[in-house]
């Protein structure tokens, strides 16, 4: 009846996480209670849950990623501790649970914290910069939101039922097959990434049918924002590499489900192909998460220099090589599996190259600030702070480009530090500086300035002394993944990397307490003209936050930066373009087609990884049956009407006349 | 160069656990150092095992070309840093002697400098990464005149088995080699990947079930080096390392001698209890290993080691009898 689940998958005989869980449990309780009682569950289950404006979705996108990064930084912290201890003793994580935590780090922060995160700034943003009211499939953008959710779902369930993957955020066989990973721990990591890597692909699809056909009048490819403009990379890639993955993936689930032998030991199978395959994957995944953030950069860098990018085409170029480049290097990531000189040279050469595309980015950047009057509010902070910090990652990457070097070095600590490096420095950094930079179009009020500062400096300087450390281990000779170490020249750096996570701790509370304290005093930082940055495209020329439609009339563009030419006139002329014609808006219709779809994929995915076939059959059905249910809907739109634009629209204009008004004798806004 | 400790009592019965790595007496002057001083503010006592504490050809020229390219990155790294910098400071909002050019956005020239620089530095590095990859290829004779050293690896959950097949001995958990005399591994895998890697020789290369990977190292002179697995494997990965004991060659010969004149035989029917999951297994070596071992292992005629031999992370077999 029940397959495989048993009470014993529930870990009462390990302390650690079953107090975990215990804790975890608790605290979903005592959220969903109080979202009961108090009265909230209407709000959030017809404001948020159901809802498919492009705005909510990237929220709880954000919101999502912000949770998993928690858990995954919590993870970390396990890490660091249990390797601080275990200097010649064994720590206070056995291995079969030291394996899972290192393993749920890499999955959660790749799958469930920074792919939710880029993927919520893009919601957020590429509707707004490209002047329109929605994505082209809004309810399948929903659904894919809680598709990823499932997979969240379904990888922090592995901490109360069962048991998580002992073998690294990759899986590499034959020690993913069953044979020597006989428990439901793979099956977690598989099903989580399969369902919620459907998600990703419709994202990826949603966003470059966005992007190619629903832009505003005027919008052509080269007036786009940087921002878009990698948006539609990654999610460009994102339909080319996903695909790999969940091949990959099913063939791994074939294997280990039905008996195949694509990668095992026996049968004939070829472990190699899942390496190449998985990073076939893997290589352009980290451009997926780092280009949107290069993105966050180029909008920020400009807005806050006070004057437009540096080398706009240049920028554009760079993107789309790295796009295409980042496709012919994923052989670096095994050097040292003996493929030779040729085949090993030409791989490192093809890596070297993706570092032209990111040079031209770092000097087109700072250009940018050449010239310019720059105000450092903490989303420059970030930009900066990556900078400098991303120069030395890439450094360092293009040391384990050379095959020679890599041959030192591979699957060290200093490669962990190295895709830390690169991964905190561009994708946690940019996430940080674009969500403080949206964050008062998203909900009317800025982040409180001190707070935001505070978290940068700890989290920047934590940063430096918990890899810098890292990169010497690795030097010594340190390999990752040890559950203890014998060889004493090691532990001085194990424990400064230790001392570094700590200060990351306090850069991670100072972000909760800036929310917090951002929350608290909102009327102080109320944004009213919904442009509090001085901004050049066109999401500055919308209200904060946004009107569910985004723009009473769709805005025509006629340059780079269309809002900056907006806003020039208005100064010039001290008045506002003559109030439009405002006809009626249709907006697509709230839908609980995803989170439905969700549930059932979730008792799907639960009941695969557990063997219950006949539940299997329940929720293969189940989401089927919603998919049809909604196919066959009568109504797909609501119509806002003309007057209730007007009279938004006009509130709007208000707040920007008086604004005029105010700013009567500043050549310049302020 | 500096004396060594070579142990002359290397018999290849149970050592007493030499902390690894930690061991090794300074060595002489070396190019590498320099980096090492660049990296560590710290003063660096127990470098020993460090990547550019290198005592082989291998390890020696790889990490040269190491520093090789990081000096060729570092003259455009350290002035993009310093301007990043510099260019954030100077025009600061607050400075009023800067310039604003609030309309700037493009130079033809400067592009073409953009694009130029890291064009040229990787067209650069790129001809290192040619030469080093053929030079340093893990496949490629060390000399062309000296006969190498043949040596089998095994890694087995969770172990090393080294076959010394010209000699017909075994050892697990120990490598013993003659310093100053070429070695030639052949490599693979009893069950799940693992990589052989001894930092101070160089050149690390994975060992995968069903295949045989090839590599060639060479100590320069006689010391004890750490030894371990790079490739995660299993709840056993933090136990598989292993000592290299590189010897004098009069020392390495005796050391064959002995080994060959006690301990048990390894044919296959003693290699499939060798298989089984252990963790923390003493070195020790066998006298007699069947010729043909390691390529039964390599094509998988010997069906390749299972997993778990009982519940979870159990650990119920012990290869080696107690004494």
């Amino acid at each position: 009846m029940l397959g495989k689940l048993t009470l014993q998958a529930i870990p009462f005989d390990q302390p650690i996480p079953f107090i975990a869980a215990l804790v975890v449990i608790s605290i979903v309780t005592a959220v969903l209670f109080w979202v009961v009682v108090r009265g909230h569950l209407p709000y959030l289950w017809h404001e948020w849950i159901t809802s498919v404006d492009h705005k909510r979705i990237g929220v709880m996108y954000i919101s999502l990623g912000m949770v998993m990064l928690l858990r995954g930084f919590i993870d970390a912290v396990m890490m660091r501790s249990q390797q601080a201890l275990a200097f010649r003793a064994p720590g206070y994580l056995p291995p079969e649970h030291y394996n899972q935590v290192f393993s749920a780090h890499g999955t959660i922060m790749i799958f469930f914290a920074a792919m939710p995160l880029v993927i919520g700034l893009m919601n957020f943003v590429v509707p707004l910069q490209l002047g329109v009211r929605d994505v082209a499939f809004p309810t399948l953008n929903s659904t894919s939101f809680w598709l990823t959710a499932t997979g969240a779902l379904l990888v922090n369930l592995s901490l109360i039922v069962g048991e998580f993957a002992r073998t690294g955020w990759l899986v590499y066989p034959p020690l993913s097959e069953l044979r020597y990973s006989p428990g439901v721990g793979v099956d977690y990591y598989l099903w989580a990434v399969q369902i919620s890597g459907v998600g990703t692909l419709l994202t990826g699809i949603n966003f470059v049918t966005t992007i190619l056909k629903v832009r505003a009048p005027g919008m052509s490819y080269l007036r786009m924002p940087v921002f878009t403009w990698t948006a539609l990379a990654a999610s460009l890639l994102i339909i080319a590499a996903f695909p790999v993955l969940t091949a990959t993936l099913g063939m791994l689930i074939l294997d280990r489900y039905l008996g195949f032998h694509f990668f095992t030991n026996t049968g004939g199978g070829n472990m190699m192909m899942f390496i190449n395959l998985i990073w076939a994957w893997g290589h352009p995944e980290v451009y997926i998460l780092v280009l949107p953030c290069f993105g966050v950069f180029s909008e920020v860098v400009p807005t806050f220099s006070g004057k437009p990018l540096f080398g706009y085409r240049s920028m554009v170029a760079a993107t789309m090589f790295i796009c295409i480049v980042s496709f012919m290097v994923w052989l670096h990531h095994f050097f040292t599996m003996g493929a030779g000189g040729n085949v090993n040279a030409v791989f490192g050469i093809a890596t070297s190259i993706i570092a032209v595309g990111t040079g031209v980015k770092i000097y087109n950047w700072l250009f940018t600030m050449y010239g310019g009057r720059i105000n450092f509010a903490t989303p420059m902070l970030w930009a900066v702070g990556f900078m400098v910090t991303f120069v030395i990652g890439g450094m360092t990457g293009v040391m384990l480009a050379v095959p020679p070097a890599d041959f030192l070095v591979h699957n060290s600590l200093f490669l962990v530090a190295h895709f830390h490096n690169v991964i905190i420095a561009g994708v946690l950094f940019g996430v940080f500086a674009g969500v403080t930079y949206w964050f008062p179009k998203a909900f009317g009020f800025r982040l409180q300035e001190g707070w935001g500062k505070a978290a940068f400096w700890f989290t920047l300087v934590g940063f430096y002394v918990t890899f810098v450390p890292l990169y010497v281990a690795g030097l010594l000779g340190m390999t990752r993944r040890l559950q203890h170490y014998e060889v004493a020249a090691w532990r001085p750096w194990v424990l400064a990397a230790s001392f570094g996570i700590i200060i990351l701790f306090i850069g991670m509370v100072c972000q909760l307490v800036q929310i917090v304290v951002s929350i608290r005093r909102r009327e102080q930082l109320r944004d009213v003209m919904g442009d509090p940055w001085n901004g050049r495209s066109l999401e500055w020329a919308t209200t904060s936050p946004p009107p569910v439609f985004n723009f009473a009339v769709l805005p025509n563009v006629q340059g780079e930066e269309p809002y900056w030419e907006i806003k020039r006139r208005a100064i010039e002329t001290q008045q506002l373009s003559p109030e439009p014609h405002y006809e009626a808006i249709e907006m697509p219709r709230n839908s609980p087609t995803g989170v439905i779809t969700a549930f059932f994929c979730t008792i799907t995915g639960f009941s695969l990884i557990w063997h219950i076939w006949w539940l299997v059959i329940v929720g293969l059905v189940g989401a089927y049956g919603v998919f049809v249910w909604f196919a066959w809907r009568d109504v797909e739109e609501y119509v806002i009407p003309a007057e209730e634009v007007a009279r938004l629209d006009r509130e709007r204009r208000a707040a920007r006349e008086k604004w005029l008004a105010e700013h009567v004798r500043v050549s310049e806004p302020a | 160069m500096a004396a060594q400790e070579a142990r002359s009592g290397v018999d290849g019965s149970t050592h007493p656990e030499s902390p690894p790595g930690a061991s090794s007496p300074p060595a002489g002057p070396r190019r590498m150092r320099r980096l090492l001083a660049m990296l560590a503010p710290l003063p660096l006592a127990g470098c020993a095992g460090s990547i550019f504490d290198a005592k082989g050809p291998v390890g020696a020229a790889a990490g040269l070309i190491m520093i090789n390219s990081v000096e060729i990155m570092l003259v455009i790294v350290v002035p993009t840093i310093i301007a990043i910098l510099a260019f954030a400071w100077w025009f600061r909002s607050g400075n009023k002697r800067a310039v604003y050019l609030p309309e700037w956005a493009y130079s033809g020239r400067l592009e073409l400098i953009v694009w130029a620089i890291p064009i040229m530095v990787i067209i650069f590095l790129g001809g290192v990464i040619w030469i080093g990859a053929h030079d340093l290829d893990p496949r490629r004779p060390l000399s062309p005149l000296q006969k190498p050293l043949e040596v089998q690896v095994v890694s087995l959950d969770w172990k090393w088995l080294f076959i010394y097949p010209e000699e017909g001995i075994a050892s697990v958990n120990d490598l013993v080699l003659p310093a100053g005399v070429p070695v030639h591994f052949s490599l693979t895998s009893a069950s799940v990947m693992n990589a052989f890697f001894v930092p101070q020789l160089g050149s690390m290369i994975a060992t995968m079930n069903g295949m045989v990977t090839q590599l060639n190292l060479e100590a320069s002179h006689p010391g004890q080096f750490y030894g371990q697995s790079t490739q995660f494997s299993g709840d056993g990965f933090s136990d598989m390392n292993f000592t290299v004991h590189a010897l004098p060659p009069s020392q390495f010969a005796r050391w064959v001698t002995q080994v060959q004149q006690r301990g048990p035989d390894l044919d296959p029917a003693a290699y499939r209890t060798l298989q089984k999951q252990s963790l923390n297994v003493h070195p020790y070596t066998y006298r007699y290993v069947d010729p043909g071992l390691f390529s039964l292992i390599a094509t998988r005629r010997i069906p390749p080691g299972g997993g778990y031999e009982t519940g979870r992370g159990g650990i119920s077999v012990h290869p080696r009898p107690e004494k």
